[in-house]
């Protein structure tokens, strides 16, 4: 559990951020500059808030007003950083031993031999740092900090220096992660797959601040903070569980609030819970039920609020039985439909555009 | 067959003896100014790194004579040393060996900073949010990734205390046993009639030493190299 309250001149601007953090993954999300690795370096007592106070499980770490600064080596954090930083003079063992070696035995309470398993580093034990691949670091970097126990894990984009493949390679492993050894991950990102995937509260930064916190679904599906989730990433996020496959026509089956759901095959098991995304101009909108249609979800739902977007576009919002769906269409479409708030209407999303890639997997699955 | 006089084995075993202290004796100096220097700002910095690199510019009888004052039997530290604990170090094998660490201690801190100076200060931070104090840090982190600066500078060093002679005859003389290290027997047997051949065999032992140093410096340095790189 994390509580923080500081402020740190940087450069040209103020990092003043409040935030909690509890038990799960809490993404800071925002662009580049918008200080999210130095919240995490002044959690990680790297750096020095100007003001403010840090407490982590209670345990004041930071406190301008006390005068209160606890060494980093004594925060017991776990820190994994953007660019591993592996020490090339020790093996992987002895890296992965480094923090659990300082530790008194009573406070071992994460087991070496589960954690291997867990980032399937087992067959890497004996090499050097500098004969991993960039995949293989991150996973021994992520086992370090997680094996010195700490009370919180910060990770500082840890997926951002690999490449798409080892990316979805490793996402699984720090989805895991939350999920085998109860501990509060902080994880900064800027890339919203991360989030999706991994995220149960998200914090979105701007210049220094914060802009908006709360649960990944709600924030995502907030058209008023699209400046800051990206234009591209337009859409809503929705919990959802898989309740079937057919095998015979690859598709699908998913139940959500608002009725059923089908998209193009996946593994996961019936019952497994999912985040899923879907992108605003994926989803149109027909006011009669259309009859003979390709499109396969056809979602009866009613128009909670219209708004302009730039480039001739409207932002639409509707309920479908409590989820709420974002469509993103014509400023022409919505005159011709004359598309008000309380309208029925019926929302369209083609299978194939629910693609896996915006699908994932939840903590606490059946 | 080479066989070494008596005379020889005793230079060289001198020449070994002080080279070996003045290096071993300087080397934690060497690295806490080398960090004191790369990580460190502090007031009358550029004084302190001047001074730390005089006796590369000086000429060594300078650097001798400046020993001959300070630590000599009536020097300022030298009196006190003598009066106190008895030490002498004014011709001496002791007093040739801190000639020759001064006139070596640029090179070595030289090489040890810059080592230090590209150490990845990441890897530090890293140490210490894993639970390892600056102290500790320094010790399992630092100075194992600096280990090839610091084998260069101490081979740098041992090679630079090998060739000392001016500031070693200043301050210590030649005395046989005692302070004649291998430069200064040479320019010795230089100095009397028929001593060619002597001196010969000497540069030859000068040599074959200074090219030893160097091979086993070569080979211990890819070594280093090669466990950071795996």
């Amino acid at each position: 559990m994390l509580d923080l309250t500081i402020s740190r001149r940087q450069g040209a601007f103020r990092v003043e951020v409040t935030l909690k953090a509890g038990a799960g993954v809490t993404a800071l999300f925002g662009p580049s500059g918008s200080g999210k690795t130095s919240v995490i370096n002044m959690v990680a007592g790297l750096a020095r808030p100007d003001m403010g106070r840090i407490v982590v499980d209670g345990k004041v770490l930071f406190d301008a007003a006390l005068g209160l600064d606890v060494a980093p080596e004594r925060r017991r954090l776990g820190y994994v950083f953007q660019d591993g930083r592996l020490f090339p003079h020790l093996s992987v063992r002895a890296n992965l031993s480094f923090g659990l070696n300082r530790l008194p035995a009573a406070e071992r309470r994460i087991d070496f031999d589960a954690v291997i398993e867990v980032l399937g580093i087992g067959h890497l034990l004996d090499r050097r740092p500098a004969l991993l691949s960039g995949g293989e670091k991150q996973r021994v970097a992520i086992g370090r900090a997680l094996l010195a126990n700490p009370h919180i894990l910060l990770m500082d984009e840890p997926l951002a220096a690999l490449d798409a493949n080892r990316k979805a390679e490793l996402l699984p492993f720090i989805a895991a992660l939350s999920r085998r050894f109860t501990i509060p991950i902080l994880y900064v990102s800027h890339s919203m797959d991360e989030v999706l995937a991994l995220a149960d509260t998200l914090v979105l930064m701007d210049q220094g601040k914060v802009a908006a916190a709360g649960p990944t679904e709600d924030i995502l599906s907030r058209t008023d903070l699209r400046p800051l989730t990206g234009r591209w990433e337009a859409g809503s996020v929705i919990r959802a569980t898989v309740e079937a496959h057919d095998e015979a026509t690859g598709i699908t089956r998913l139940a959500f609030a608002g009725g059923h759901l089908l998209m193009a095959r996946n593994h996961l098991k019936p019952g497994t819970q999912v985040r899923l995304r879907i992108h605003a101009s994926d989803i149109a909108i027909a006011l009669d039920r259309p009859g003979r249609v390709s499109v396969r979800n056809i979602l009866p739902a009613t128009v909670t609020s219209v708004s302009a977007c730039e480039g001739n576009m409207v932002d639409v919002v509707l309920d479908c039985g409590g989820t709420r769906l974002w469509a993103q269409i014509s400023s022409h479409a919505q005159a011709d439909l004359a598309l008000v708030p309380g309208c029925s209407v019926h929302a369209m999303i083609k299978a194939v555009t629910v693609a896996r890639g915006d699908l994932a997997e939840q903590r606490g699955s059946a | 067959m080479f066989t070494l006089t008596p005379l020889e084995l005793e230079a060289l075993y001198l020449s070994l003896l002080v080279s070996g202290w003045a290096v071993a004796g300087s080397l934690p100096l060497g690295v806490a100014c080398a960090w004191l220097l790369a990580r460190r700002d502090f007031p009358g910095k550029s004084v302190v790194d001047g001074l730390i690199h005089l006796p590369l510019v000086l000429p060594p009888v300078v650097v001798g004579y400046f020993l001959l004052v300070v630590l000599g039997r009536r020097g300022v530290v030298g009196g006190a040393l003598y009066d106190w604990f008895g030490i002498t170090l004014a011709f001496t094998w002791k007093g040739a060996a801190i000639a020759s660490a001064v006139i070596a201690f640029p090179l070595m801190v030289r090489a040890i900073r810059l080592s230090l100076e590209g150490v990845d200060r990441g890897l530090e931070q890293a140490a210490r949010t894993l639970g390892c104090g600056p102290v500790a840090t320094f010790f399992t982190v630092t100075l194992p990734l600096v280990m090839p600066g610091i084998l260069t500078g101490v081979i740098l060093a041992f090679a630079r205390s090998l060739s000392e002679f001016g500031a070693t005859i200043t301050f210590v003389s030649n005395i046989p046993g005692e302070t004649r290290t291998l430069p200064i027997a040479l320019y010795a047997l230089t100095q009397v009639p028929g001593g060619d051949e002597a001196a010969m065999r000497l540069c030859v032992i000068s040599v074959v030493v200074a090219f030893a140093a160097l091979l086993a410096a070569e080979i211990l340095s890819r070594r280093v190299q090669a466990r950071l790189k795996g």
